[in-house]
């Protein structure tokens, strides 16, 4: 029995382009790998961030833990059961424990259903609730909960601005009790005094429910604010993983290192942002076998160019994919 | 003292909607001097773009209307030239790249045919002067094999290359002015740090002005030396940006900072501004910022504050600096 609710063991999703007959004939078919032989493990309670640049390939991660999409190869344990085994129906079932709050919450509530309809089809589906009552009970319940005004339950979504709107989102994740929150850069299209709420409220109901998150996001200092654990992507790779605090005090991989410089922080005392790197983010389309991040890399040698780096552990659960650290 | 090369003063633009009027922007002052870098934060709504885009008299009238105020540059009103003199402004002078270069730039012409068609129409420069001069744009800007992109569409190219044909664009006719808004915020944080440093390098190489437009206290804090806050249309404070970052006075600046996660250490909680952005079609009375304010009182609800001067070339506009 681990604590592991969550494991990712050798995760990978191809996309396959111009798969269509003529083109494989012509030999033009080509590979997106936008998640590459990644594991990883996220533990009861916790918060892990998955921090990376667009198109590495975050958000597929998400997807393939929910089933949205299916993986090309590797397992995924949850709860110590292989969810990849899951029949349709089981897995439906388990979506109960599994929930996701998207970026765009303008994108992601139905325009035509009141905030009642919302947030009363979950419990309707997964039978929580089989009456009316019970479900308005429990909508109103849990609008207390995100923050909202009890008389907003029978508006629709284009009443609320972006902030109540993920305010909604996060109801609606919710409303089935789940254990597992996959949040899908929940905070991005907010405002910053706005994210700052929305991000207290994500810490608030972890600890009222004994949440675990799977936080997905680009920014940096909300990864810093909300994770225990993070894991830096790039290009379906992920090459270093291990606490906040190990990662944002003393990064290994020349990525995450690049990536921090990177950042401007808003204090004109701090250094200036600058880029370590050179060039532009590498392509997943068919990319070199050795390491992604060869070419741009100042430490890069032969071997870089031919293997690619597996994770290794340097000690208290930091690992880094890299030939030179 | 020279003169500022850009002078906003009193400036109040109001748009007239079904929904009923929104003052986009009220009673907004501000200068620029000459090689000064000047950075207008916000949040989304605040007034910044709409602010920006009445300096090139891009405002759609109807449904917009400059109600009062005046915008000077290089000592003339703006709002006083027609239209062929505005045309001549415009890229001449002043030039802006805005946020999405996606949606900026033509999707059914070359890079190479629309930057051209600038340089042809402003300069009178022959097609192949003007094709040469592209090719060195987009070389300035960092743009790899630029003869051989020339004739490439907008999709062809990367995000952070797009962007930085936008930039050779707004470059192409040497303006003294150059207006961003939001220029990186559709860009990944390395991409981001490349075009910063890249625009930064071109307003010292050209000895521009620049009025940089963004929500990011971040990319402010390292890009400009004067940054002024804009609130529910209002200018709210005004200042060095060191002064503003180590001594801001309005709540609204305060509650800003505050807001941000920060990268060296962690926190349980993050400190957020209360409650919601006002609804710009029916503002509260007195100071916009007064029911998410935690100092406010009475006066705050009735009456509207005007800028003081807080310490010399800080200005904040609140009652409770009295």
């Amino acid at each position: 029995m681990t604590d592991h609710l969550l494991e990712v063991k050798n995760l990978t999703k191809y996309f396959y382009l111009n798969s269509d007959m003529v083109s494989r004939m012509a030999g033009k078919q080509r590979t997106l790998k936008a998640v590459d032989d990644i594991s990883f493990f996220v533990k009861r309670g916790e918060t892990l961030g998955l921090v990376g640049e667009s198109g590495c390939g975050k958000s597929t991660t998400g997807r393939l833990i929910t089933r949205l999409i299916e993986p090309t190869d590797g397992e995924i344990v949850y709860d110590n059961e292989d969810l990849l085994s899951f029949s349709h129906k089981r897995m439906q079932e388990n979506r109960k424990s599994i929930q996701l709050v998207f970026q765009d919450p303008y994108a992601s509530l139905n325009p035509r259903k009141t905030i009642m309809q919302i947030l009363g089809r979950p419990l309707e589906v997964h039978g929580l609730a089989d009456n009316w009552t019970d479900r308005r009970t429990r909508v109103l319940e849990l609008l207390q909960l995100v923050g909202l005004g009890l008389e907003h339950v029978d508006r629709y979504p284009h009443e609320f601005s972006g902030g109540q709107r993920q305010r909604i989102a996060i109801a609606r994740a919710l409303a089935v009790d789940p254990e597992l929150v996959i949040g899908d850069e929940p905070v991005s299209a907010l405002d910053v005094s706005i994210q700052a709420q929305i991000l207290n409220l994500f810490r608030e109901l972890q600890e009222q429910f004994n949440l675990t998150y799977l936080f997905i996001a680009h920014d940096l200092s909300v990864i810093r604010h909300i994770s225990d654990r993070v894991a830096v992507m790039y290009v379906g790779k992920i090459v270093e993983t291990g606490t906040v605090d190990r990662i944002f005090a003393d990064p290994q991989h020349p990525y995450t290192k690049a990536l921090l410089a990177a950042v401007p922080e808003a204090d004109p005392k701090k250094p200036p942002p600058k880029l370590i790197l050179e060039g532009e983010v590498a392509t997943p389309i068919d990319p070199p076998p050795g390491c992604r991040l060869c070419g741009r890399c100042p430490l890069a040698t032969e071997i870089c160019e031919t293997v690619s780096p597996n994770l290794v552990d340097g000690g208290d659960g930091h690992y880094v994919a890299c030939h030179h650290v | 003292m020279a003169e500022p090369v850009l002078s906003v003063d009193d400036l109040t633009i109001r748009f007239h909607l079904k929904r009923g009027e929104l003052t986009a922007v009220d009673g907004v002052s501000f200068s620029i001097d000459k090689g000064e870098t000047f950075g207008l934060v916000g949040e989304s709504g605040s007034g910044k773009t709409v602010t920006a885009r009445s300096i090139m008299r891009l405002i759609p009238t109807p449904p917009g209307e400059i109600v009062k105020g005046q915008v000077r540059f290089e000592g003339e009103n703006i709002f006083d030239k027609n239209d062929t003199e505005m045309r001549a402004m415009r890229g001449n002078q002043v030039a802006m790249v805005f946020q999405e270069p996606m949606s900026a730039l033509n999707p059914v012409f070359t890079v190479g045919s629309q930057i051209s068609d600038a340089l042809r129409t402003n300069m009178g420069l022959s097609k192949p002067e003007a094709r040469e001069r592209v090719v060195e744009l987009l070389q300035l800007v960092g743009i790899p094999s630029p003869a051989s992109r020339l004739d490439s569409y907008v999709h062809e190219f990367s995000g952070g290359m797009r962007q930085r044909v936008m930039l050779a664009m707004a470059l192409s006719c040497d303006p003294t002015f150059l207006i961003a808004d939001e220029p990186t915020t559709a860009l990944d944080v390395t991409i981001q740090a490349v075009i910063l440093e890249l625009i930064r390098s071109m307003i010292e190489r050209f000895d521009m002005s620049l009025l940089f437009i963004t929500h990011n206290l971040g990319v402010v804090a390292h890009a400009c030396d004067t940054i002024g806050v804009m609130y529910a249309s209002h200018l709210v404070e005004l200042g060095k940006k060191d002064e503003i970052f180590a001594n801001p006075q309005h709540p609204y600046t305060v509650g800003l900072l505050n807001s941000i996660p920060r990268l060296d250490k962690q926190t349980k909680f993050l400190t957020p501004i209360k409650g919601l952005v006002c609804n710009m079609l029916d503002p509260p009375p007195g100071c916009k910022f007064n029911p998410r304010c935690e100092h406010a009182h009475d006066r705050c609800r009735v009456e509207a504050p005007v800028f003081k001067e807080v310490a010399p070339g800080h200005y904040a506009a609140c009652h409770l600096l009295d």
